[in-house]
C-alpha cells in the first residue's frame, strides 16, 4: 500500500516498450502494477462502489425533492431510507438571509454578488494596483448602504435582522479589510528596533494566538459591556467583528513577518541609502516585496479565517451556520438536519475550494 | 559620487526631531502611552461596572459550590464540588480529547499523506478527495454534523454491533476494556521505566557502533526491559488482565468503556479535520527529500525499511515537525468547540461559571492560563524534538 511514486524503484512504465492498448497500459501502471497493488485496487473499488451505491440510493433514488409548502409528511415517510432535499426549497431563504425582511431580500442577495465580484477582481493580477484599495472601499460602502438602507428610498434594516450568508461574508471580509493593515503594523512592530514597541507587538500576537477564538468571542460578548463606560453599548455583531479583526490581525502579522524576513538586507540598505524615511521605505520598497513572497500562505490564512467565522454560532450571531442550525429547530423538519448541513457545507466548500485552487495556481505562477 | 556634487538641501524631518534616538524615544513613548491609556480606561470602567453590579473581583469564588452538572468526566465529580474542582475536571476533559486526538490524528494523517503519494492511482485520488473535502468545510459544521449522526443512531436496545463486544448506539460507543487500578498501573509504570532505560542503552550502543562500526542489535534489550520485566512484575503481583465485555441490561450498558456521544463526536471531528492538514504536511515532507537521496540509498544496496528509517525519514522529519507543532496547537485550541455540543471541556466549564457567578474576568483569565500553559508545553516539547532532529552540519 505504501509504494511511493516519486522514488526510483517505483514502476518505470515510461522506459518499457510502449506496446499494446494505451488504456490497458494506463490501467497496468496506475492500478495493477503489482499483485498487492492489484488486490488493493479491487478492494478499494468494491468499497467505493458500495459507498456510491448507498449514497445514490439515499440521496437520489429514494430522495424526496419537493413537497407542498410546510408539509414534511412525504419526507417522514422515507425517513432513514432517503434524503429529504425538499427541506432546502422550503428553508433556503431563511438559511441564506436569516430574518432579513422577506420582500427586501434582494438587497442581501445583491450584496453577496458584490462580495463575490470583489473577490474575483482581487484575484486578477492586472488589478493589483492602488486602485484596488479604492475599489474595496467603494464596494464595502455600497454593501453597507444595501444592507442598512435608510437612504435612496431603501427602508432601514437594523443589523439584528441580518443573517445567513451575507453575515458570514461581512464578518470575513471586514475582518480581513481591517485585520490586514493591523497585521502589517504589528509585523513591523515586531521587527522594530524599539524595545517597547517590539514587546507590545509580541505580547499582542502571542496572547491572541495562544487562546482559542471561542474564548475571544466570549470575551467580546460578555466582557465588552464591562469594559465600556456605563450606558455605552455597541451591537453584538460589531463586537464579534472587533474580536475577529483582532484575531485576524495577530495571525496575519505572523505571515507578513515571514515575508519581511524574506526581503534581502540589501533592499533595506538601498532604501536607507536613498534617504527614504521609515514609512516611505516600507511602503515603497519593503512591503510590496514582502507581501508578494507570502501570497500563498496569506490565501491559506484567509481560508482558515473564512471557516473560523462560523464560530460566532457559539455566541448566537446569525451567520450561515447559525441560520442553518435554526432552520431545523422547526419540529416538522427537525429530523432532516443532515440534508441542511450538507447544503451549507457545499456553500462553504465552494468558497474555500475556489480560494485553495487560486492559492495553488499562485504557487506555480508567481514570479520569484 | 563626485566631490563637487552639490549637497541636497537638508530635508525637514518629521517633527524636526532629527536625531534617530530622539525619534525612537518619541514613538515608543507615544505607543506605550496610548496602550497604557487604553488599558487604564478599560480598567477603570471595569472596576466601576463591577462595583455597580456588586461583583467582587478575585478568585475567592473558586472555593464555592459549583452546582453545575458535568455528565462525562474522567475524574469523580458531583455538582456539590467546588468551582475549583469543576475547573480541574474541565481541564482533564480538554486534555483527554486533545491528547488522544493528537495521537489518532497523527496516525491517520500520516496514513493519508502516504496514500496521497501511492503508486496506486485510485488510492492517491481517494486520499486527495478526503483531504480537499475535509479542509474546505468549517470544523464546527463538521462537528455538528457528526453529533447529529450520533444522535440519529439507534437506541441502546437496537445498538449496532460492528464487531463482537463493540456497541454503537445513541448512548455513544461502548468498547470492551480492561478494568484499570493500582496493580495494573504498577505494571505499566515498570514498562515506561523500562522504555526509558532502553533508550539510554540504545544511545550507548549507537555510540559504540560509531566507534568501531560493528552493529550491535538493540532488540534483545527492548524485549527484556519493555516486555519481560513488566510481565514478571505482573506475575509476581498476580495482576488480572481479564477483559470486561459490555452487556446490555435494561436500557443501558454495563461494564466496558463508554465514550459518550459528545466526546466521540468531538474526537471524530477533531481527528478527521486535523488529519487532512497533517496529511498535506507529511506529503510535502516526503516530497522535499531530494530524489538523489533515494538513488544514493538504493545504490548502497540498503534494505527498503532501513533506507526509509535511516535516510528518508530523518530528512523528511525536519520539514514535517515545525508545521506539525502548529497543527497540534490548533487541535488543542479547536477542542474548545466542545461548548457547541455540550461536552464539558475547560472552556465550557468556564462559560457556565461565568453565567452563574458573573466572574467574567477571572473565568477568561483561567481559560487563557490553561491554553497558554498547554500551548507552551506543546511548543516546548516540539522545539526540543525539532532541535534533536535538526540538521547537524559537520
Amino acid at each position: 500500500m505504501t509504494a511511493i511514486t516519486d522514488i526510483p524503484d517505483a514502476p518505470r512504465a515510461a522506459r518499457r516498450p510502449q506496446i499494446g492498448n494505451p488504456v490497458l497500459r494506463w490501467l497496468r501502471t496506475n492500478l495493477f502494477s503489482s499483485i498487492p497493488n492489484g488486490i488493493l485496487t479491487v478492494v478499494l473499488l468494491a468499497l467505493l462502489a458500495k459507498g456510491i451505491f448507498s449514497f445514490v440510493q439515499w440521496g437520489i433514488a429514494n430522495a424526496v425533492w419537493l413537497t407542498p409548502a410546510n408539509d414534511s409528511s412525504a419526507c417522514r415517510a422515507v425517513r432513514g431510507l432517503g434524503a429529504c432535499w425538499a427541506i432546502i426549497p422550503e428553508k433556503y431563504r431563511f438559511i441564506l438571509f436569516g430574518t432579513y425582511p422577506f420582500d427586501e431580500q434582494w438587497r442581501p442577495a445583491l450584496a453577496v454578488l458584490l462580495f463575490i465580484a470583489l473577490y474575483y477582481l482581487s484575484t486578477r493580477r492586472a488589478l493589483w494596483r492602488r486602485e484596488l484599495v479604492y475599489l474595496w472601499i467603494g464596494a464595502l460602502a455600497l454593501i453597507s448602504v444595501l444592507m442598512w438602507g435608510g437612504v435612496f428610498g431603501l427602508s432601514f434594516v437594523s443589523q439584528d435582522r441580518w443573517g445567513g450568508l451575507p453575515v458570514t461574508l461581512i464578518l470575513a471580509t471586514f475582518g480581513l479589510a481591517f485585520g490586514f493593515p493591523l497585521g502589517i503594523l504589528v509585523a513591523l512592530g515586531r521587527r522594530s528596533k524599539l524595545p517597547a514597541i517590539r514587546s507590545l507587538s509580541v505580547l499582542y500576537v502571542e496572547l491572541i494566538r495562544g487562546v482559542p477564538l471561542v474564548s475571544l468571542l466570549f470575551m467580546a460578548s460578555v466582557m465588552f459591556p464591562l469594559f465600556m463606560p456605563a450606558g455605552f453599548n455597541i451591537d453584538k455583531l460589531l463586537r464579534a467583528q472587533i474580536a475577529i479583526i483582532l484575531f485576524a490581525g495577530a495571525y496575519l502579522a505572523e505571515v507578513i513577518r515571514g515575508g519581511l524576513q524574506a526581503v534581502p538586507r540589501g533592499q533595506y540598505e538601498a532604501a536607507d541609502a536613498l534617504g527614504l524615511s521609515y514609512w516611505r521605505k516600507h511602503r515603497l520598497i519593503v512591503l510590496p516585496q514582502a507581501i508578494r513572497h507570502v501570497i500563498p500562505p496569506l490565501v491559506n490564512t484567509f481560508i482558515a479565517f473564512f471557516k473560523d467565522t462560523s464560530l460566532v454560532l457559539i455566541i448566537g450571531i446569525f451567520d450561515l451556520l447559525t441560520t442553518a442550525k435554526t432552520a431545523i429547530i422547526d419540529p416538522a423538519w427537525q429530523q432532516f438536519s443532515v440534508e441542511v448541513y450538507i447544503f451549507v457545507a457545499a456553500i462553504y466548500f465552494v468558497f474555500c475550494f475556489a480560494m485553495s485552487r487560486y492559492s495553488r495556481s499562485l504557487e506555480t505562477t508567481t514570479p520569484k | 559620487m563626485t566631490a563637487d556634487h552639490p549637497r541636497p538641501p537638508p530635508r525637514r524631518r518629521f517633527l524636526a526631531l532629527g536625531r534617530n534616538e530622539l525619534k525612537g524615544l518619541f514613538w515608543q513613548v507615544l505607543v506605550v502611552g496610548i496602550a497604557v491609556g487604553v488599558v487604564a480606561f478599560l480598567w477603570s470602567n471595569t472596576v466601576t461596572n463591577l462595583s455597580a453590579r456588586r461583583i467582587t473581583t478575585g478568585f475567592a469564588f473558586l472555593g464555592r459550590e459549583a452546582g453545575m452538572p458535568i455528565a462525562d468526566s474522567l475524574l469523580a465529580y458531583n455538582p456539590r464540588d467546588t468551582y475549583l474542582w469543576a475547573f480541574v475536571v474541565g481541564i482533564a476533559n480538554t486534555l483527554r480529547v486533545a491528547v488522544i486526538g493528537i495521537v489518532l490524528a497523527t496516525i491517520l494523517g500520516t496514513l493519508v499523506g502516504i496514500s496521497r503519494l501511492s503508486a496506486n492511482w485510485l488510492l492517491s485520488r481517494l486520499a486527495a478527495v478526503y483531504v480537499e473535502t475535509l479542509r474546505d468545510i468549517p470544523l464546527l459544521l463538521q462537528l455538528l454534523f457528526w453529533y447529529v449522526l450520533m444522535q440519529a443512531l439507534p437506541a441502546a436496545r437496537a445498538a449496532w454491533r460492528p464487531v463482537e463486544g463493540v456497541f454503537l448506539s445513541n448512548r455513544g460507543l461502548i468498547l470492551p476494556a480492561i478494568p484499570f487500578g493500582p496493580p495494573q498501573l504498577w505494571v505499566l509504570g515498570t514498562a515506561v521505566l523500562g522504555l526509558a532505560v532502553f533508550y539510554v542503552i540504545r544511545r550507548w550502543l549507537i555510540a559504540q557502533q560509531m566507534r568501531d562500526g560493528r552493529p550491535r542489535p538493540a532488540w534483545p534489550f527492548a524485549l527484556g526491559l519493555v516486555v519481560a520485566v513488566p510481565a514478571a512484575v505482573s506475575l509476581v503481583l498476580g495482576v488480572s488482565w481479564t477483559i470486561e465485555w459490555p452487556e446490555l441490561r435494561g436500557f443501558n450498558f454495563v461494564g466496558g468503556l463508554t465514550l459518550a456521544p459528545e466526546y466521540f463526536a468531538l474526537l471524530i471531528a477533531l481527528v478527521t479535520y486535523t488529519s487532512a492538514f497533517i496529511a498535506e504536511i507529511v506529503r510535502s515532507g516526503i516530497q522535499s527529500v531530494p530524489r538523489g537521496q533515494w538513488d544514493a540509498a538504493n545504490a548502497l544496496g540498503l534494505r527498503r525499511s532501513f533506507m526509509l528509517r535511516q535516510i528518508i525519514l530523518p530528512q523528511a522529519l525536519r520539514v514535517i515537525v515545525p508545521p506539525m507543532t502548529s497543527q497540534y496547537l490548533n487541535l488543542t485550541k479547536n477542542s474548545s468547540l466542545a461548548v457547541a455540543i455540550g461536552y464539558q471541556d475547560v472552556v465550557s466549564v468556564a462559560n457556565t461559571t461565568l453565567n452563574q457567578t458573573g466572574q467574567a474576568i477571572e473565568a477568561i483569565a483561567l481559560i487563557m492560563a490553561v491554553f497558554l500553559t498547554i500551548s507552551l508545553s506543546i511548543s516546548f516539547f516540539m522545539n526540543w524534538y525539532n532541535a534533536r532532529i535538526a540538521l547537524v552540519e559537520r
